[in-house]
């Protein structure tokens, strides 16, 4: 790996990421969308987020993809906390420290 | 004269104080933007990066997942424009955030949207969409001060921690766990939406997709379970609809 390809790397991936985020609210502005489209809109988050870390959470790299208890406890815990008392800090903090917990505790 | 003048204040202090909402509302993601950004530091100077190259990267792509997805392939002497590809692949997901903000932030001034797009992070993203979501009657300066507010907190310890790691820039023990950082980040940035139906749905639909498509490359898997999970969502509310 050569610093040209690192800086190659950096600046294209900076590129496009950024085309990326611009594309919609950049070059549609201030047309709008139709109403079916609205309401799949709605659920982008909820559609993109669980999935995106959804074989992080079942088959983490950190284990050699091996399924973790310490790390499914938690993250339900999380999860749990999150939907229960719609607490963001709550879900957070509340996630890592059970995740300290049950790896010492688990070992 | 006076009351315009006194309507202009009053519209500034209200500006400011959403600023403030959305800064305090970004605050708790200090607590994974943190070790997340010391571990891509610490990631990149292994992997043969110098310290310039590291914060280069931090700033200009500013997407953790991404970043670490590039410098793997790199690491793995694949083609540059693979590593390239694949960060972008990861990113795609950005082209489905940028949708959905632009009912929100689509009629922002041109320099603003430039802003918007350079720190739409999943973090400033789903803090500010779900609050839209929540007060649908917030003004267009309002809702782009909250995301602004948002990431003012976020942006500074990503670049800040990026940097303490590039300086450590020895291994993390694994023992620290740092890498469920991420998970425990995106649950709780959907966990308080998941109370209604189809926002459940969406995100059962998300979860097993993605799990039993995991084998699809270059991130296909989630474009197709984001995809379906939409649907389910769209479809679930569709149905509740017209029950009533």
């Amino acid at each position: 790996m050569s610093g040209l390809d690192i800086w190659l790397t950096i600046i294209f991936l900076g590129l496009g990421t950024f085309l990326l985020r611009y594309s919609f609210i950049g070059l549609v502005g201030e047309r709008k969308f139709p109403e079916w489209m609205m309401r799949h809109l709605r659920y982008v988050p909820v559609a993109v987020m669980p999935g995106l870390i959804a074989p992080l959470i079942v088959w983490p790299q950190a284990t050699g993809g091996e399924t973790d208890h310490a790390r499914l406890i938690s993250a339900a815990v999380a999860l749990l906390i999150g939907s229960i008392f719609k607490s963001v800090v709550g879900a957070v903090i509340g996630g890592m420290i059970t995740l300290y917990l049950m790896l010492y505790l688990l070992g | 004269m006076l009351s315009r003048i006194c309507n202009i204040v009053a519209d500034m202090s209200r500006t400011r104080s959403v600023f403030w909402q959305g800064l305090r509302a970004g605050a708790p993601f200090i607590l994974v933007i943190s070790p997340f950004g010391m571990l891509f530091g610490v990631v990149a100077i292994e992997a043969g990066f110098d310290l310039i190259q590291t914060m280069a990267m931090t700033a200009l792509v500013i997407a953790g997942a991404a970043q670490f997805a590039s410098v793997q392939m790199l690491v793995d002497g694949t083609p540059v424009f693979v590593a390239i590809l694949t960060g972008v692949a990861v990113n795609l997901r950005m082209v489905m955030y940028s949708a959905s903000l632009t009912p929100h932030l689509g009629n922002a001034l041109p320099w603003q949207k430039v802003l918007i797009s350079y720190f739409m992070v999943d973090q400033s993203y789903g803090v500010a969409f779900a609050k839209y979501e929540r007060e649908p009657d917030m003004m267009l300066n309002e809702k782009i001060a909250y995301f602004f507010g948002c990431i003012s907190i976020i942006a500074p310890f990503w670049y800040g921690f990026t940097l303490v790691g590039g300086l450590v820039g020895s291994a993390i023990p694994p023992e620290y766990a740092l890498d469920f950082a991420i998970p425990i980040t995106f649950i709780a940035l959907v966990g308080p939406s998941l109370r209604s139906l189809p926002h459940l749905s969406a995100a059962s639909v998300s979860v097993i997709v993605a799990l039993a498509l995991s084998w699809m490359p270059y991130n296909l898997w989630l474009m197709v379970a984001a995809v379906l999970a939409m649907i389910t969502g769209a479809q679930v509310e569709k149905m509740l609809g017209a029950r009533k």
